[in-house]
């Protein structure tokens, strides 16, 4: 028990004192998903938009595939992405495995069916209300899609939260492409799993902390702007 | 002119339900036509049918060559944005100037008395601001015809007033009216013709006076003696 409570003390003395090691790690990994979210969202997003609204055969087995991606195993996405990226592999060539842009790429392609499936939820939803006055108004598939991904936009951050939720909180792939080098491509999740089974409860605990925070505080936020904005705008 | 619009032997089935049964009849340019008729007559299908939101399972609709048509529906789909921006909206997709548009916005809206409100966004606007800008923003495309699918239904007596004397107002500026109500106190201050559906065929069509006062079809004669004082 005094273990645990020196632990505490220890991991809040240095999330207090914005020890530098500790503060390098949150900032990387906050980049890391940042850009792999925004990635992921600028691929999945329109992709979402399209199959909600476009009629075509194929499109409910479409559908069924993206749902299914969306429990794609963290550490299998890693393994490909590391074949991808791997000296013999056919990306190769670029050097960036055990770089943070081969875990920018691991968390996008991880990400990327999460908020497809789960905005193409959204936008079919809205697409109920709007399709007849669209429709008559002569918008096209593309057109009817631009303007659901706007009009949907308070929904939609949300989806693209959970996205970063998920990316930030993922250990698997970021783990087997990044390689958890010290100073380099060691991130939040990486470390306390690395810390935790070295024993340096302290590092592990203040992490942890730190990222339980950083994704109960985002989820907060959008939840503020999202409550005013559609106050103000129905 | 894109009209008479004429209808040939229109069937519209649904899960082997015929919701329209062989209907045929010419529509003209001109007078404002009230479709009238019970529950389930087919009257809203029949709009949509001409609209082109629905595709006949046989027979044709036939328009006299292009022109633009609008539709205002019972419950106004409103974009999460502007007043104007909605007006705007519309415009744009029908491929007019940003400039072009943003003029003719303001002026429509001034038509239809919510310039005050051009800068509120839409979807907060009370039921009766929603149906005159939806009226809005259909007449600003400036169409040869204007569906209305029920405009008033949901509305209160004052809102109504408002939506009607618009109707008229873009009557008069040329496009033609096609309506169903279910107030028949609207379809006399409103309508010029009438055409009464029952069970999706078309039974009855005659100008508003006669048909209120000399209804031929036993259809009719009862559709308007089930009418509440």
């Amino acid at each position: 028990m005094s273990d645990i409570s020196a632990a505490l003390a220890e991991a809040l003395r240095l999330i207090g004192g914005m020890d530098a090691q500790l503060a390098q790690i949150v900032l990387l990994s906050v980049r890391v998903s940042l850009v792999a979210v925004t990635i992921a969202a600028l691929v999945a997003l329109p992709l979402g938009a399209c199959l909600a609204i476009a009629r075509f055969p194929g499109r409910q087995a479409l559908v069924a595939i993206l749902n299914a991606l969306m429990g794609l195993p963290p550490v299998v996405v890693g393994l490909l992405i590391y074949l991808l990226l791997s000296r013999a592999g056919p990306l190769g060539e670029f050097g960036l495995l055990f770089t943070p842009t081969a875990m920018i790429l691991a968390q996008a392609v991880l990400v990327t069916p999460i908020i497809a499936a789960l905005s193409r939820q959204v936008i079919e939803d809205a697409w109920i209300e709007y399709e007849e006055q669209l429709r008559s108004l002569n918008a096209g598939t593309v057109a009817a899609a631009r303007t659901l991904l706007w009009d949907a936009r308070f929904a939609l951050m949300t989806v693209v939260l959970a996205g970063f939720g998920r990316a930030a909180a993922e250990v698997g792939a970021v783990m087997i492409v990044g390689g958890n080098i010290d100073g380099v491509t060691r991130v939040m999740t990486t470390t306390i799993a690395l810390e935790t089974s070295k024993g340096d409860l302290p590092l592990a605990l203040g992490l942890g902390m730190v990222l339980v925070a950083i994704i109960i505080g985002v989820n907060l936020l959008a939840n503020v702007v999202k409550l005013t904005a559609q106050k103000r705008h129905g | 002119m894109m009209l008479p619009l004429n209808l040939k032997a229109l069937c519209f089935v649904v899960a082997n339900r015929p919701i329209i049964r062989d209907m045929s009849c010419e529509i003209t340019a001109g007078p404002k036509t009230v479709i009238l008729g019970p529950n389930g007559a087919g009257k809203s299908v029949l709009m949509r049918l001409c609209h082109g939101l629905l595709h006949p399972t046989s027979g044709s609709v036939a328009w006299h060559g292009r022109g633009r048509q609008a539709m205002v529906f019972q419950r106004p789909v409103m974009l999460r944005r502007s007043a104007i921006g909605n007006v705007i909206y519309g415009l744009r997709l029908a491929g007019v100037s940003r400039k072009e548009a943003e003029s003719r916005a303001a002026h429509v809206l001034e038509a239809v008395g919510l310039t005050a409100i051009a800068q509120r966004a839409a979807r907060v606007l009370s039921g009766g601001e929603q149906q005159r800008l939806a009226l809005a923003r259909a007449w600003a495309l400036e169409p040869g015809v204007l569906f209305l699918d029920e405009p008033t239904a949901n509305l209160d007596p004052n809102a109504t007033r408002d939506v009607e004397s618009i109707i008229s107002a873009i009557h008069a500026s040329g496009t033609k009216i096609i309506m169903t109500t279910h107030s028949l106190g609207q379809a006399r201050r409103l309508g010029d013709e009438i055409l009464f559906l029952s069970d999706g065929r078309l039974v009855e069509r005659a100008p508003v006076d006669t048909f209120f006062r000399r209804p031929k079809s036993s259809e009719a004669v009862a559709f308007l003696q089930g009418e509440l004082p």
